[in-house]
C-alpha cells in the first residue's frame, strides 16, 4: 500500500475503536473533572428566591481530600497495594521456580493455578467471608475466635489474605513465562563457574527475569489501587477499616454527592498517574541499565 | 523432591479455599457449620434454593451472560480493526495510539462512574442492559486490542502479501487469508474479554438497582436470608460455584490457551 492509502486505511480501522475510547473514557474523565469544580442542588439568589442548578464551587469540593475520611481511605489503598503487591510478588516468584521444574502433572498445575484468577472477585470475597466467619474454618483451623470480617484491624488482614490468593498466581503465571524465555546454557554457564543455587537464583535468574517481573507488578499496581469490589462483599461498603478510594467515591457517587465524589475520582486519577509514570521511568531507566550492564559484561568476557 | 512438595502445596494453596467453598454448598442448611472435610450427607438443599423464584438467580445469570456476550462479539469486531492496522500498516502516530490504549485499561473505574451515572439517568439508561455493556468496554477493548496486536505480529507477512499480488484487495486478504489464521488468538482473545466482563462489578452495581437487570455478581452479594440479619451462606456458596462454573470450565478446556493469551498481553 502506498503511504498515503494506508494513513486513511489506519485512520477508518482505528475510528471506531477512537469513538469507543473517546466516549466511555476521555468523556467521563473530562466530566469528572469539570464536575469536581462545580457543585449543585438548591441554594438561594441575590434576591432571595430558591433557585435549582449548578455552580462553580473553586476547590471546595477537594477540601475533602484532606480531611479524615479521605485520608482514612488512601491510607487503606495504600496499605493493600504495597502489601499484596509485596506477597504477590515474593510468592509469584517462588511459583515460578516451583513451576518451571513441573514436568508430570503440569496441566494440572497449570489449571489449579488459573482457578483463584478465574473466580469473579465478588465471589471471592463471599467465599472468604465465609472462610472467616467467626465460628468459620479459618477460625476452627487456627484455634482462635477472631471477628475477621467485623470492622477493625483484622479486616484489614481479611482483605489482605483474599486479595493475595486472588491474584499471586497470576503474577507467577507471568514470572514462569518471563523464566522460560531464559535459554538453558546461561544456566549451563553458572554450574560450570560453581555458582550455588542461591547465587544463581540472585545473579542469573533474576536479573534475567526483571522485565517481565517489572511489567506484572506495573499491571498488578494500577490494579490494586482501584481495588473496590473485595472489600465491598467481604466486609462491606462503608467500613472504616477496609474503605478504599475507589470505595468512598462510589459511596460519595450513590449518595449524589457528584462534587466530591468527582473531586475524589481526579485525587484518585492523579495518584494512579504519578505512580504509573514514576514506575515507568523507573522501569525505563532499570531496563535500560541492564542491558548496558550485559553489554559491558559481554564485551569484557571477550576483552 | 522439594519440586514435587513446592507443587502440591501450590495446588493446595490454590485449591482449597476454593473447595472449601464448593463443599459448604452441598451441605444441609441444618450442618452448613460443620468442618468435617465432606459433606455428611451431601445434599442439594443450597441448589434448590438458589433458584427459588424470589431470588431471581436464574435471571442474574442471563444477565451476566448477556451483558458480557454482547461486549465480548462487539468489542471483538472494534477491537479486530483496531488491532489490524496497528500491526500491520505504517503510519504516524501508532506508538501513541499504542500508549493510549494501555494507559486507558489502567483507568479507575471508580472515576468513570459520577459521569456516567449522569449521563445513563439523563438519557434513562438506568437498568438497562447497554449501561453496563457500554462502560465495560474500557476495559475488554484495550484487553482485545494489546492481544490481538500482539497476536497479528507474530503472523507472517509474506501470505497477505502473496494474496494481495494474487489480486486480492489489502480487505480480501485480511479477511481471506489474515482472519483465519488469527481464529485461534482471536478464541483466546474472546475468553480473557469475556471473563473480564463476567467479573465486572463496580459499574454493575452503580447502574442497576433493578434486580431483574442485575449481572449474577453483583445479585449473588444481596442474598438475604430468611431472617433479617441471617447471611443465608449455604445459599451464597451455591450461587457462587454456580458463577464460578462457567470460567472454570473455560480455564479447564482452554488452559493453554488462556496462559498464552494472559502472557501476551501482558508481556509483548
Amino acid at each position: 500500500m502506498t503511504p498515503r492509502s494506508s494513513r486513511w486505511a489506519a485512520a477508518a480501522l482505528l475510528s471506531p475503536t477512537l469513538l469507543v475510547l473517546a466516549l466511555v473514557v476521555f468523556y467521563p474523565l473530562v466530566a469528572a473533572m469539570r464536575e469536581s469544580f462545580y457543585e449543585s442542588g438548591q441554594r438561594l439568589d441575590a434576591d432571595g428566591f430558591v433557585v435549582e442548578g449548578e455552580w462553580f464551587a473553586g476547590l471546595a469540593n477537594y477540601a475533602g481530600v484532606v480531611q479524615q475520611r479521605f485520608l482514612n481511605a488512601a491510607f487503606n489503598t495504600t496499605l493493600f497495594t504495597v502489601v499484596t503487591v509485596s506477597l504477590e510478588v515474593v510468592l509469584g516468584v517462588a511459583m515460578a521456580l516451583v513451576m518451571r521444574r513441573a514436568f508430570r502433572g503440569r496441566a494440572l498445575l497449570r489449571a489449579s493455578i488459573l482457578i483463584p484468577w478465574a473466580v469473579p472477585t465478588a465471589v471471592a470475597g463471599l467465599m472468604w467471608k465465609w472462610i472467616f466467619q467467626a465460628d468459620g474454618v479459618a477460625n476452627a483451623l487456627l484455634g482462635t475466635e477472631i471477628l475477621w470480617t467485623a470492622d477493625g484491624p483484622w479486616a484489614k488482614l481479611a482483605v489482605i489474605v483474599a486479595d493475595t490468593w486472588k491474584t499471586a498466581p497470576f503474577v507467577g503465571l507471568l514470572v514462569l513465562a518471563g523464566l522460560q524465555i531464559i535459554p538453558a546454557e546461561v544456566y549451563e554457564a553458572a554450574k560450570v563457574d560453581g555458582a550455588t543455587p542461591w547465587q544463581t537464583f540472585w545473579r542469573v535468574t533474576l536479573p534475567l527475569v526483571k522485565p517481565a517481573l517489572l511489567v506484572a507488578v506495573l499491571f498488578r499496581l494500577m490494579d490494586a489501587l482501584r481495588i473496590f469490589d473485595l472489600p465491598y462483599v467481604l466486609v462491606g461498603p462503608r467500613k472504616q477499616s477496609v474503605e478504599t478510594l475507589s470505595g468512598l467515591i462510589w459511596d460519595e457517587a450513590t449518595r449524589v454527592h457528584y462534587g466530591p465524589a468527582s473531586a475524589y475520582g481526579t485525587a484518585l486519577f492523579c495518584y494512579i498517574a504519578v505512580i504509573a509514570f514514576v514506575f515507568v521511568k523507573l522501569l525505563g531507566a532499570d531496563l535500560l541499565s541492564d542491558v548496558r550492564a550485559r553489554r559491558r559484561e559481554g564485551s569484557a568476557r571477550v576483552g | 523432591m522439594w519440586a514435587r512438595a513446592g507443587m502440591i502445596g501450590i495446588a493446595l494453596y490454590c485449591l482449597v479455599p476454593f473447595y472449601w467453598m464448593v463443599v459448604s454448598s452441598f451441605r444441609r442448611t441444618a450442618d452448613i457449620h460443620d468442618k468435617s472435610p465432606l459433606p455428611a450427607p451431601w445434599s442439594l438443599e443450597s441448589y434448590e434454593a438458589v433458584f427459588a423464584a424470589d431470588l431471581g438467580f436464574g435471571q442474574s445469570l442471563l444477565n451476566s451472560l448477556i451483558v458480557a456476550g454482547v461486549t465480548t462479539a462487539v468489542t471483538l469486531l472494534v477491537g479486530t480493526l483496531a488491532a489490524y492496522a496497528l500491526a500491520r500498516l505504517d503510519f504516524r502516530g501508532k506508538n501513541v495510539v499504542l500508549a493510549l490504549v494501555i494507559a486507558v485499561s489502567m483507568f479507575p473505574g471508580a472515576l468513570l462512574i459520577v459521569p456516567l451515572l449522569e449521563l445513563f439517568t439523563a438519557i434513562g439508561w438506568i437498568n438497562t442492559y447497554q449501561a453496563m455493556i457500554v462502560p465495560s468496554m474500557s476495559f475488554a477493548l484495550p484487553l482485545t486490542i494489546w492481544n490481538l496486536t500482539a497476536f497479528f505480529r507474530q503472523l507472517p507477512y509474506d501470505l497477505e502479501q502473496a494474496a494481495m499480488i494474487d489480486g486480492c484487495t489489502a480487505f480480501a486478504a485480511f479477511r481471506r487469508v489474515l482472519l483465519p489464521l488469527a481464529a485461534p488468538g482471536i478464541f483466546t482473545t474472546a475468553i480473557l474479554a469475556f471473563i473480564a466482563t463476567w467479573n465486572e462489578f463496580i459499574i454493575a452495581v452503580t447502574m442497576i438497582n433493578d434486580q431483574a437487570r442485575q449481572p449474577a455478581t453483583v445479585r449473588i452479594a444481596q442474598f438475604t436470608g430468611a431472617a433479617k440479619f441471617d447471611t443465608p451462606f449455604g445459599t451464597q456458596m451455591a450461587a457462587g460455584v454456580l458463577v464460578t462454573l462457567p470460567l472454570v470450565l473455560l480455564v479447564l478446556f482452554f488452559q493453554r490457551r488462556i496462559v498464552a493469551g494472559l502472557t501476551a498481553g501482558a508481556l509483548k
